[in-house]
């Protein structure tokens, strides 16, 4: 028998493509934009909301026959305030310089609307197993988009992947920049990262019509 | 008072909460297609900022600062529980957010009336929360100025999100590509919009050639921070403020 069943399966690979959280349902924007000027910090970013998201949804999957319906925000709120103050302390324990690039920005993990819309949307109604997998394939769909974003906005931007020069030596004019090409400042800066999304999007809803929405 | 005004200006324009920082992107999005609501929530969003912030600016000065406990008594003065701001700050938030909705429910149903709906989205808006964190990474020194900062980077997102719904009411008229409408040519006019408000990078340093040159070096170093890249602002013109007030800003440098 199959680890997953179709079901299963689509719980993980929908939020990938077709219902991806960050370009169609338009949630967890704000960190999504924030961190990805280099590759390693969206990585590190889209693993710790893996972390909370997995494990928020099984949790609150498990409460959620005894949550009062009225205060379940707070609720919400304290399971992911705390997951996230253990993904803190571990970044900070085992990848210093890292917590401090991404500073405030692990914290408002806690107000990542994806966190907040799965535990309502999904977790409130399904056993925990299911949870699982669909904290997993969101926080997959969410990654995935960060890692594009920060993939070309470092590539382009200082000509750099994971702090390692790919295109040679903009000081020295070794490699690409024998022939006179230069680094692209524009895409270092935070406007950028919405243009970046912004064309994804057009890709992406160009590849599938069925997509398109009203003006 | 200058750091005051200052700080104001520095807030609502050059550390932008939507353009400079992306937070509250979430019900910037969803709820900029009228004007109207628009400016509901932005009020909503101002109003629950003038209020949290300076609560959690006590929170953070009087418990959770390192040594912040000393006021219980010598023995105290080890104790660093800024491991619990997260928590401790969006508990404050989201209570903070259903007193107001209480109280303003029996004291002015009006406003009710036009706030009251918002009131519990505003809880997880990241701009809150985000509000907050900013406050404590950049030390604020008093409890005034920590107000002035809740209510100035409220009216920024305010103006953020106003002057998007107005773009938006407008762009129905166009022919924007059909693969690009709604979403995607929102998020490539706020891009537009970023651009635009980094130019008021050098509102506040005078706007001299030598710190225009800076300005561009900072920019091209390496820097994955978010905040405009100002160099040491006004220095020249007040010597009188002090360098504590003036660094704030560089905290996440």
């Amino acid at each position: 028998m199959a680890l997953l069943s179709k079901k299963d399966t689509n719980l993980i690979t929908d939020p990938l493509a077709d219902n991806n959280p960050i370009t169609i349902q338009v949630l967890g924007i704000c960190s999504a934009l924030a961190i990805t000027a280099e590759l390693k910090a969206s990585l590190v970013m889209a693993i710790s909301v893996m972390f909370v998201l997995g494990a928020g949804n099984v949790v609150i999957s498990l409460m959620r026959n005894i949550i009062p319906s009225k205060i379940r925000i707070i609720v919400q709120l304290i399971v992911v305030a705390t997951l996230v103050i253990i993904v803190d302390q571990v970044l900070k324990a085992f990848a210093y310089e890292l917590s401090k690039t991404l500073a405030v920005f692990v914290g408002l993990i806690i107000t990542n609307c994806i966190i907040m819309g799965r535990f309502e949307a999904f977790a409130l109604a399904n056993g925990p197993w299911r949870s699982f997998l669909d904290g997993i394939g969101n926080s997959l769909g969410y990654g995935v988009i960060l890692i594009i974003v920060g993939f070309f906005r470092e590539l382009l931007g200082s000509g750099t992947l994971f702090g390692i020069p790919v295109l040679g030596d903009p000081i020295e004019k070794t490699g690409l920049y024998a022939t006179g090409y230069e680094n692209n400042g524009f895409m270092i800066i935070p406007p950028a990262a919405l243009i970046v999304v912004g064309i994804i999007i057009w890709v992406q809803r160009s590849r599938n019509p069925a997509l398109v929405e009203e003006n | 008072m200058l750091e005051h005004v200052e700080l104001f200006f520095k807030s609502i324009f050059i550390d932008n909460m939507v353009f400079a920082v992306f937070l509250g992107m979430c019900s910037y999005l969803a709820v900029s297609k009228k004007v109207a609501t628009a400016v509901g929530l932005g009020a909503a969003v101002i109003f629950v900022l003038a209020v949290t912030v300076p609560m959690n600016w006590l929170l953070d000065k009087y418990l959770l600062q390192d040594g912040a406990l000393v006021w219980l008594g010598p023995e105290y003065a080890d104790y660093n529980l800024s491991f619990l701001s997260f928590i401790l700050f969006i508990a404050t938030i989201a209570t903070m957010v259903q007193l107001v909705e209480i109280v303003v429910e029996k004291f002015s149903p009006s406003l009710y009336n036009s706030l009251g709906i918002f009131l519990p989205l505003i809880a997880v808006n990241c701009a809150i929360l985000g509000g907050s964190l900013f406050m404590q990474a950049r030390e604020i020194e008093t409890f005034g100025l920590a107000f002035n900062y809740g209510v100035s980077s409220g009216i920024g997102w305010f103006l953020a999100i106003l002057a998007i719904a107005a773009i938006r009411e407008k762009i129905r008229y166009s022919n924007v590509p059909a693969p690009l409408r709604g979403l995607g040519i929102t998020f490539i006019i706020t891009g537009l919009m970023g651009i635009g408000f980094q130019s008021f990078g050098g509102m506040l340093t005078g706007g001299g050639e030598e710190t225009e040159e800076a300005n561009e070096q900072v920019i091209k170093v390496d820097q994955p921070e978010m905040v405009v890249p100002v160099k040491e602002v006004v220095v020249d013109k007040n010597e009188e403020i002090d360098e504590k007030v003036i660094s704030y800003n560089d905290v996440n440098k």
